[in-house]
């Protein structure tokens, strides 16, 4: 629940802009970047994931060693890509 | 030693902690404590006290969110998770939080309708499918995850929901370290600061520490060498006599947080006159409630919620832990009674849990790491 993920977004929802599909580890999910409201998001760019909400964007090498740190915790980090495999956000 | 090939980064990671040593003062004891549970992860996964001057203690902090719930709280969730209308919704980190009858996975078990969901968002979606059913989000967390749930009542208010509320436990950090900061059982030198927390709350929250209590803050990032950095640049203030607010983790952590999250917790939720903890006891303005004008979406407005206290057990030093006052192994059922299969306290729980890393990492080198401690 705490940690957080990064993601690639892909693109957004035609017809809800807060919601934008995103690419974690392979995993394809849709995720809200309401968060981000202030920032500009486009397709490309890296955030980092917390239950569901974008709450940081980030560069692609952060992404990288945020990958491999959470990679290294193990059984979280799996229990977390579990849980939101099983996400349908919409 | 055991961790070097751990990481890649072992070189740097020697270079940091050369550096450190030199800081410290001969005869001088340093206790730094780390809030956030996810660093304690970290610092067990790589043992990183193994890298540190024997002057150098790290305590563990008490943010973790599943571990500070009072066993009371876990037995009001049950309560509302067993009227016959509500269907209960949690992550999957509170799932084995035991309460005086169980956990959510043991009422789950026993029929009673708990699902896991990953996101608020899915427990609002399990709401729109379910109209006949009423939907119950068990909203935990620090300001890591305020945020979500605050949008999602947004959210459900936009689009009009009747038949969902969360049961809100959100907890905040500044209170829970002021706390620690007034406790008598303990020293500090200096605070490790949470690294996603700040990302929404920002550094300057933390400027009390250093202006009243004369202590560094150093808000760090959660990779090894980010918490080494930390401790390096927590030392140099010290050797300096200096305490200020400093971000390691800009890559992340932007100064004055996310207003946009800020703005969706103050919008939705306002701040309760106080609020238990477990271990800490009672702390004024330290968890959030929903607001007046969003009552229709609080369980506790629109179910009654039976408001229990209950002592946590007696074999259990959560609480010492938890304020950094006993190190997980000193807990007298640690390891032995109290496992991460059968956890007696929160601490084992969650993965970011001091007990449940120290038991997955760092049991080792616990006699090492002990022998360290006390000398």
């Amino acid at each position: 629940m705490c940690l957080g993920i990064p993601g690639e977004v892909i693109d957004f929802l035609p017809d809800q802009p807060d919601l934008a599909r995103v690419d974690v580890s392979g995993v394809r999910r849709v995720i809200n970047v309401g968060l981000l409201a202030e920032e500009e998001v486009v397709p490309g760019d890296w955030v980092l994931i917390h239950v569901g909400f974008a709450l940081s964007k980030i560069d692609e090498a952060e992404a990288a060693a945020a990958l491999e740190f959470l990679a290294g915790i193990g059984q979280a980090y799996e229990d977390e890509l579990a849980a939101l495999a099983e996400s349908r956000i919409e | 030693m055991r961790f070097v090939d751990e990481f890649r980064d072992a070189d740097k990671a020697h270079a940091l902690a050369a550096k450190i040593a030199a800081l410290c003062e001969p005869g001088r004891e340093y206790k730094l404590m780390e809030v956030c549970g996810g660093h304690t992860h970290t610092i067990y996964k790589h043992g990183l006290e193994d890298y540190l001057p024997e002057q150098i203690t790290l305590v563990h902090g008490p943010g973790c969110p599943v571990c500070v719930i009072p066993m009371g709280r876990v037995d009001d969730a049950m309560a509302l998770a067993s009227h016959p209308d509500v269907i209960m919704t949690s992550f999957g980190d509170m799932m084995r939080v035991p309460g005086s009858n169980g956990s959510f996975f043991d009422a789950k078990a026993r029929g009673t309708d708990i699902r896991m969901v990953y996101s608020p968002l899915d427990s609002l979606k399990i709401a729109r499918q379910n109209p006949d059913k009423q939907v119950v989000f068990m909203a935990i967390g620090f300001e890591t995850t305020a945020p979500s749930t605050a949008m999602t009542v947004l959210r459900a208010a936009g689009e009009g929901l009747t038949n969902f509320s969360i049961f809100c436990n959100h907890v905040t950090i500044i209170p829970a370290i002021k706390a620690i900061l007034d406790s008598p059982d303990l020293r500090l030198d200096g605070f490790i600061g949470p690294g996603h927390v700040s990302a929404v709350i920002g550094c300057r929250p933390y400027d009390f520490i250093a202006r009243d209590y004369g202590k560094p803050v150093v808000v760090a990032g959660f990779e090894p060498l980010d918490i080494l950095q930390s401790i390096y640049m927590l030392m140099l203030q010290l050797s300096r006599g200096e305490s200020t607010v400093e971000n390691q983790y800009t890559r992340v952590v932007p100064w004055d947080g996310n207003a946009v999250a800020l703005r969706a917790i103050g919008q939705t939720m306002e701040l309760r006159p106080y609020f238990e903890w477990r271990g800490l006891g009672f702390i004024s303005h330290s968890a959030l409630k929903v607001r007046d004008e969003y009552s229709g979406f609080d369980a506790e407005t629109v179910f009654s919620v039976p408001g229990v206290r209950v002592a946590d057990p007696k074999a259990c030093q959560c609480g010492e832990v938890l304020k950094g006052v006993l190190k997980p192994w000193e807990c007298k059922v640690f390891g032995t009674a109290c496992t991460p299969e059968t956890p007696i306290g929160t601490c084992m729980v969650s993965p970011e849990g001091a007990c449940a890393a120290y038991y997955n990492y760092g049991r080792l080198t616990r006699q090492r790491v002990k022998e360290a401690s006390r000398s």
